[in-house]
């Protein structure tokens, strides 16, 4: 999972302070690996050299902690490139799929396409499982449908978790 | 995208009652190929399928196969065409129960006016394809849920059609049989080049297609036409 | 099994039957009508032995008491005269009298005794008297009306009836002398062919209703088997559901008991309102027997208890469906022919036996023999629905998924065209019955009405005045030709011979030519001729010797009888005058008068008698109508009347019996219509409930371009070749019935056509039931039905 695209994505709802930033990333996507200052210092230093973020301002103490932050369009472009870009389909890859669907809905855009995307890419590959599984022998048939059911479930988790973050969002709006 | 496709659909409105199940739809099949048709339920996904076959008329949008408009065509005309053009699979309920299968396969040549001999004769022909001859004489109560949709396929396939509807073909099988109807359903239509509608919710379904298209709130999110 | 458990169950079922959310309450309610229907046609058909027992104590009750013969005036006695006429085809009753004291008795249904010349009318009558219509009939009693006859004196409501005070009645013309009311007549004598009939019609029309009844508890079936297998599903055992299956039957018949108790009370205030078979009755009057009213009440939720768990023998509920026994035991021919033979057993024997002048007959052999051929017919047609269809292959599509369906399920089918059978069958052979009698009863009478249309007589004083009535019927408005002679008797003058109690005696008629030759063959006539016309003994004439002991061409007769009796008033009046009858008359052949009836006696022309005064002269005349003019009859019948109020008329075409037969034969149809009808409507329900079962199936044909006329056409097709075999049943058990029970009277088949508006009903039927089916079929092709919820 990109640490960099997403401190990017929690800035394009406006500048905020670095602290800032760790606490989003922390209540949102940490869960059980909250981010070290260290990491938000360094990924936002490579950011600034990028281009893709720039010093709105800093608060009197200095500190890395205590500089504010803010997208650049660059940054922008990159955020929606990365959300745009389907994850290589694998087990076990919830955690970067919710982090952009959330994203998503928190910068305002569809988490549907994100999902589209993403099951355009899954069944990229699962058709590919299907053709070796048809063409294959038992064992490969039989592999090959582990992966497919494995694949199969993360589309449907991610279905119904865009189906009920669609819904939470709703309730933000309203 | 070098070929016109056999089957195009453009700015489908269709509603039943105040719901709208289609809103500006656009769809388009090539000869031969195999698409499913994805979406959460209640997307409008069977309704697309409805109106693609000329079973529905669209409130608004025109469809068109293989040259000809088929929003235009009368009740009948439309009816003749799914006889000769189109074949059916459907999830269940779709045998006539008191007709044994081989009678259940021979029934679409048999409305296309084909005597019942010549027709049963085919009929038979496509149940061992289907690898259920076995079966011609027993009545579709007495046959499991597998067995019926490969009846059920082997009456689809039987006209020869160039187009082929599967509405949730396997939503009533359990997985091995499901994907034994898959096999033989996509084997069955590459082999006749018959392009294949496939409505389905189950990406392992889907995944027996050449591509997919997505149905959401009555449009359609075609991945590979939209780029 | 404890008697709690059945009634928690039946009353579960029973609680289903009215909860069970709109289809359940449906399908309640369509039961319970059916049922009521049934049952209210039950109580009704239960009724008419009272009906027709309140009639005959109706008309007993209002019947001068002639049991007591009074001899000479009292101040209580009184004259009547019983005057029935009939006005364009209606017949009216009426009652001439004229008191002979102060104090008669009031009539029956009167509040007091009219003026003389004044008339009490029953409400029908006066309605008929005071509209436009009665205007011809106001003429014809010109009485004036002063009160009216109430329920007491009157057989029903609709009754056209009068009683009269008059003065002309005497000796000579009266029916007797009275000082009260009411006696008990003997039952009239039903001709025992009429009894054939009820008892065959009472069989035929209630047979129906029972199998109506049986069909209406099944209605809806396939719902309710699913609503019991939920019940198994959360534990109901097998035994349980079939009581809650019954529990709910009895409910609904239960409803359709009261809805039927409703619908009898409301038609028998309609009693009065229709004449059926002449018959028409007071509200009170329809009250069922009360044995076969406890029966019906007792019977129909027994029944439908009964059926239900019959109808429940080859469905296995299972918790998760319902699992009708594939393949059903064939059907056994042997036991159907069984009650077939065993009704024909009945019926044989009694060929021959059944005298038209007998009145009574056998009816338990009768109704029995029919009730088990009609049984045995019906229990035919499954197996006969079985092995038509099991034959039946290859056809077009929709022939073949009708015969496919029936292949499956012949059983429902043909339980519901089975009352069809027993209605068509009893139609045919009571249609057959009908024709027979009605043949037989206008050659009975040998009335010809091409010759002549109304009989009158008249008494007259002496012959100038007989042919002046003869002149004044001739030239009343409507009438194109009038048979007309003076009629008397001439004697053998002389003293009485050894054995002789009185003096051998002929009539003698006098007429023009043409007249006469309405009596007998004449070779010529000319004015001034005179024949002596036999009957040899035809229609049980005394042979032609009693004739010539009387009178001989040559021979001198008495004009008025030589030895009169003693008691006779005219007796004691001197020699009779006499006449010689013409050497050269001439013997002819008595021929058929326009009444039917064989004459015989003398035939003279006016001249022939001119001056001879004739004993006790009355004026026959025979009218023929002119039949441009509207209400010639009753414009005669008027002039009749007018004549003489006590004038002898007879309508030679019977119209009064003419209308019983047809009211007989739009009986039969109606009956047999209105219970085709049931029969279609319950068809209609199972081929809409079967489409509606289908719904996924038929939008599926359609999506694969299955033409709307296809699947029409099978619907048709299913509808119809159950019809058409039980109709083929019908109409040769009904022939193979109706010349039984005609071979019973010796009678012959009138026509053997006379099926044919049965069939032509039957036919009916399966259009209407298939139009019917259309609008539900057409809804469920649309692709509706493919949406998966």
């Amino acid at each position: 999972m990109s640490i960099g695209h997403t401190l990017l994505g929690l800035l394009e709802s406006g500048p905020r302070h670095g602290y800032d930033l760790k606490r989003a990333f922390d209540e949102k996507f940490g869960q059980d690996r909250p981010l070290h200052y260290g990491q938000v210092y360094s990924t936002m230093s490579r950011l600034l050299k990028n281009g893709l973020v720039v010093v709105d301002g800093i608060e009197a103490g200095g500190g890395p902690e205590r500089k504010r932050y803010a997208i650049t369009e660059a940054g922008i472009t990159d955020v929606a490139q990365w959300l745009a870009t389907p994850e290589k389909p694998e087990p076990y890859l919830q955690s970067t799929l919710y982090t952009k669907v959330v994203l998503a809905l928190l910068t305002g855009r569809g988490a549907a396409e994100i999902l589209d995307t993403q099951r355009a890419e899954h069944l990229r590959l699962m058709r590919e499982l299907t053709r070796r599984k048809r063409d294959g022998d038992l064992a490969d048939q039989l592999i090959c449908d582990h992966a497919l059911f494995h694949l199969e479930a993360d589309l449907r988790w991610l279905e119904l978790t865009a189906a009920r973050l669609d819904a939470l969002a709703e309730e933000i709006r309203r | 995208m070098t070929s016109a496709p056999l089957l195009s659909a453009t700015g489908l409105d269709k509603a039943y009652g105040p719901t709208p199940a289609l809103a500006g739809a656009d769809f388009a099949l090539r000869a031969g190929e195999v698409v499913a048709v994805m979406g959460p339920s209640g997307s409008g996904k069977s309704t697309l399928l409805h109106c693609l076959a000329g079973i529905v008329r669209p409130d608004a949008g025109t469809i068109t196969y293989d040259g000809r408009e088929l929003t235009a065509l009368s009740d009948g005309a439309r009816s003749a065409l799914r006889r000769t053009d189109f074949g059916f699979v459907f999830q269940f309920g779709q045998l006539v129960p008191e007709l044994t299968c081989v009678e259940n396969v021979a029934l679409p040549l048999r409305l296309n006016g084909e005597k019942r001999k010549a027709a049963e004769a085919r009929a038979v022909e496509w149940l061992a394809r289907l690898e259920v001859d076995d079966l011609a004489g027993k009545r579709p109560g007495e046959i499991s849920g597998g067995q019926g949709q490969r009846v059920a396929v082997a009456r689809a396939l039987v006209t020869a059609p160039r187009v082929i509807f599967a509405d949730e073909p396997t939503g009533a099988l359990d997985s091995l049989n499901g994907e034994r109807v898959m096999r033989l359903l996509t084997d069955a239509s590459r082999d006749t080049g018959a392009a294949v509608v496939l409505v389905t919710h189950e990406a392992r379904v889907a995944a027996y297609s050449d591509r997919e298209v997505v149905v959401r709130d009555g449009s359609v999110r075609d991945t590979e036409w939209a780029a | 099994m404890s008697l709690g458990t059945w009634a928690r169950d039946l009353t579960l079922g029973a609680r289903f039957a009215v909860t069970g959310g709109r289809s359940g309450l449906l399908r309640t309610l369509l039961t319970a009508t059916g049922v009521g229907f049934g049952v209210a046609l039950l109580l009704l058909a239960a009724s008419f032995p009272n009906m027709l027992f309140q009639r005959e104590v109706r008309e007993a009750v209002r019947a001068v008491d002639g049991s007591e013969q009074v001899t000479s005036p009292r101040p209580d006695s009184f004259l009547h005269l019983g005057r029935p006429t009939v006005y364009r085809d209606q017949a009216i009753s009426g009652l001439l009298l004229q008191p002979e004291g102060d104090a008669p008795p009031v009539p029956p249904g009167a509040s007091s005794f009219p003026e003389t010349g004044g008339m009490l009318v029953s409400p029908a009558l006066g309605e008929l008297l005071d509209s436009p219509e009665g205007a011809l009939l106001k003429k014809r009693l010109p009485y004036e009306v002063v009160g009216t006859i109430g329920p007491a004196g009157l057989i029903g409501p609709a009754e056209l009836r009068y009683v009269a005070h008059v003065d002309f009645l005497n000796a000579d013309n009266l029916d007797g002398r009275g000082t009260r009311y009411g006696w008990s007549v003997p039952e009239e004598p039903m001709n025992a062919f009429l009894i054939l009939l009820v008892v065959v019609a009472c069989v035929v029309l209630l047979l129906p209703v029972l199998v109506f009844v049986a069909t209406a508890v099944r209605f809806g079936g396939e719902q309710r088997d699913r609503r019991l297998a939920a019940l198994r599903l959360i534990g109901a055992d097998t035994a349980m559901t079939r009581r809650i299956a019954a529990g709910e039957s009895l409910a609904s018949a239960l409803l359709g008991l009261l809805v039927g108790l409703g619908l009898f009370a409301a038609a028998r205030q309609f009693a009065g309102t229709f004449t059926i078979w002449d018959v028409n009755a007071y509200p009170a009057d329809v009250v069922p027997m009360t044995g076969l009213a406890v029966l019906v009440l007792a019977v129909v939720p027994v029944a439908s208890v009964v059926v239900t768990l019959f109808a429940l023998r080859g469905v296995v509920i299972e918790p998760l469906g319902v699992v009708r026994t594939s393949t059903p035991r064939r059907r056994r021919l042997w036991w159907r022919l069984l009650l077939l033979a065993a009704g024909t057993a009945f019926l044989v024997p009694l060929i021959g036996d059944v005298q038209i002048s007998q009145t009574s007959i056998d009816s338990l052999s009768v109704a029995a023999g029919t009730t088990l051929v009609l049984v045995g017919l019906t229990t035919l047609l499954p197996w006969l629905v079985e092995a038509g269809v099991k034959r039946l292959r290859g056809g077009p599509v929709a022939w073949q998924l009708a015969v496919r369906r029936l292949q499956l399920s012949s059983g429902t089918a043909a339980r519901a065209v089975s009352g069809i059978v027993v209605a068509a069958t009893g139609a045919i052979a009571l249609q057959m019955l009908f024709q027979a009698m009605e043949t037989q009863f206008t050659q009975y009478s040998g009335e010809d009405t091409s010759r002549a249309q109304i009989a009158l007589g008249f008494d007259a004083g002496n012959a100038d005045d007989a042919r002046g009535k003869i002149d004044r019927v001739r030239r009343t408005e409507g009438v194109s030709g009038v048979i007309g002679v003076v009629e008397s008797h001439v004697w053998r003058p002389g003293p009485l011979k050894q054995g002789e109690e009185f003096s051998p005696m002929v009539a003698l008629r006098v007429g023009d030519c043409a007249s006469l030759g309405e009596f007998a063959t004449l070779p010529s006539c000319t004015d001034g001729d005179v024949f002596v016309f036999l009957a040899h003994g035809k229609q049980g004439n005394p042979d032609d010797a009693f004739v010539t002991k009387a009178v001989r061409p040559g021979a001198m007769v008495a004009l008025s009888d030589p030895h009169p009796h003693p008691s006779s008033p005219k007796g004691a009046k001197g020699a009779p005058a006499q006449w010689r009858v013409p050497a050269d008359a001439r013997t002819v052949d008595s021929r058929p008068d326009p009444t039917g009836m064989y004459e015989y006696g003398v035939l003279a022309t006016p001249k022939a008698l001119a001056g001879a005064v004739l004993d006790d002269p009355r004026a026959q005349v025979m009218v023929r109508l002119d039949p441009a003019v509207p209400d010639a009859a009753d414009l005669v019948r008027n002039t009749a009347d007018a004549i003489d109020p006590t004038a002898w008329v007879r309508t030679l075409k019977d119209t009064e019996r003419d209308a019983a037969f047809s009211s007989v034969r739009t009986g039969i149809l109606v009956g047999s219509t209105l219970t085709m009808l049931l029969v279609a409507a319950s068809l209609l329900v199972a081929t809409l409930e079967q489409l509606r079962d289908r719904k996924r199936l038929l939008s599926s044909l359609v999506a694969f371009g299955t033409r709307r006329s296809t699947l029409s056409w099978s619907v048709l097709w299913q509808t119809a070749v159950p019809i058409v075999l039980g109709l083929v049943l019908a109409v040769a058990g009904g022939l193979g019935l109706g010349v039984v029970l005609l071979k019973m009277g010796g009678q012959q088949v009138q026509d053997w056509w006379g099926f044919l508006p049965v069939v032509g009903i039957g036919l009916g039927l399966i259009a209407t039931v298939t139009l019917l089916s259309m609008p539900v079929l057409w809804r469920l092709m649309r692709a509706d039905g493919l949406r998966t919820e």
